[in-house]
């Protein structure tokens, strides 16, 4: 079953003349464990996608279930909570607090969630572990390089019992290499059983998804179908085998 | 990529049988490249004839026995050859340019629709390159280097498409009903 749905969600800025449709009659739907990535240019919708389905806004018309319950029928406090439990987002531009250290910023959701502070600390310093980044626990934002940070980012996404992940160009402007690091976190992250959709234009990290989504003037238009077992590839590429 | 240059390179590392340089050649490109036993030996035999590369015993036939090493000559093309750019060089006759150019002239195609039917394939390509360098990036470095070329390669591709999307739907805003002038209205040529 899928664990985010968004069900004809529409989302319309401005009224009358100046009413502009950000997305229009969108259905998309993310099992728990795999990673959908919609693919877009700038404008084509996909941020407001992204927000809708973190309930950070609310659709025009449509539904957006997550976990099976309707976000229609929650309360600002439900929302409030399904925001600090079961939903992380990683920024583009990582959106750390400068006045906290890395694992304060991590631990931040839980604490906000009124977990204890020191069981919320070390579940902050074990997401970073998973990342790789323990070591920078106590060091501050702007004493971290541009990788470490998102780092730090998706640490802060994931930590605690988060079952679903939304990344708004979640690489940034970081180079290739820190780029790929953050799509194997974001996967690895599925692959224990989070539900994860990443939104970007660049086809490279887009190509990291299980399935690729394509958005065009705030519609849906395409998808690409699951690919084939590795192995397929290879006899594409060599062609048929020659004799040995 | 030249199987002459490729085996050169195998042969700078110190002597080898002609099997063994078969195995490692694919090994080297990643396994994608899989090359049939005569096109080694044929090769063999043609580097022996030029002097680029001499074996123990030069009148026995190019077989999996026979060891080969690399000449002084041998080492001077391969050295030229790495240092040489590849023709980069090549006139616009790309069949997926041609194909996005045509589709602006048939009445009733759109555009944009052709050009997503392609981009959904180069990024669904772009998936299993993905898939196999999450399997293979930690302990086969050839094969990482193998996927980042054909992924940036691929991507490229994805970038000009997108690119072209952007520039066509500015196009049609500005001058609606807009028809394209016959193709290439100038001509393109290639930079020497």
């Amino acid at each position: 079953m899928s664990f985010l749905e968004l069900r004809m969600v529409s989302k319309s800025y401005g009224a009358g003349a100046a009413e502009v449709e950000a997305i229009r009659d969108v259905d998309l739907s993310v099992e728990r464990g795999s990673l959908v990535a919609v693919m877009g240019p700038s404008g084509s919708g996909k941020s407001t996608l992204l927000t809708i389905a973190g309930s950070l806004e609310d659709p025009t018309r449509g539904e957006v279930v997550i976990g099976g319950r309707s976000l229609s029928v929650m309360s600002r406090n439900d929302k409030a909570r399904l925001r600090r439990r079961t939903v992380g987002y990683v920024f583009q531009d990582f959106n750390l607090l400068a006045g906290l250290t890395a694992g304060e910023n991590v631990a931040l959701p839980l604490e906000l969630d009124g977990v204890p502070a020191r069981r919320a600390r070390s579940a902050g310093v074990s997401a970073l572990e998973q990342l790789g980044i323990a070591e920078r626990a106590e060091r501050y934002p702007d004493e971290l390089s541009g990788g470490e940070r998102q780092r730090v980012a998706i640490a802060r996404a994931v930590v605690g019992e988060r079952s679903l992940l939304l990344a708004d160009e979640p690489s940034g402007a970081l180079d290739s290499t820190n780029s790929e690091a953050v799509m194997r976190m974001i996967l690895a992250a599925c692959r224990r059983g989070v539900a994860a959709v990443v939104v970007t234009h660049d086809a490279q990290l887009a190509s990291w998804a299980d399935r690729v989504v394509f958005i065009r003037d705030g519609r849906i238009v395409d998808q690409t179908v699951p690919p084939p077992a590795p192995e397929s590839l290879l006899e594409d590429v060599t062609g048929p085998s020659q004799q040995r | 990529m030249s199987v002459r240059h490729a085996l050169l390179a195998l042969l700078s590392e110190g002597p080898k049988y002609g099997l063994q340089l078969r195995q490692e050649f694919e090994e080297s490109t990643g396994e994608v490249w899989p090359l049939n036993v005569g096109q080694v030996y044929t090769t063999l035999q043609r580097l022996e004839r030029d002097e680029l590369i001499e074996s123990d015993d030069g009148e026995a036939e190019a077989g999996p026995q026979k060891a080969f090493r690399i000449t002084g000559a041998g080492r001077e093309e391969l050295e030229s050859w790495l240092s040489t750019p590849p023709d980069m060089t090549s006139p616009p006759r790309d069949e997926l340019v041609i194909k996005v150019l045509a589709a602006l002239r048939v009445p009733g195609v759109s555009v944009h629709d052709v050009i997503q039917a392609h981009r959904r394939y180069l990024v669904e390509l772009m998936q299993q390159w993905t898939r196999l360098k999450e399997d293979e990036a930690d302990f086969d470095l050839t094969f990482a280097l193998v996927g980042d070329a054909e992924l940036f390669r691929l991507d490229s591709v994805v970038r000009w498409l997108d690119a072209a999307d952007g520039r066509l739907k500015r196009a049609e805003l500005e001058a609606p009903g807009l028809k394209t002038g016959p193709i290439f209205r100038r001509r393109l040529v290639a930079p020497r």
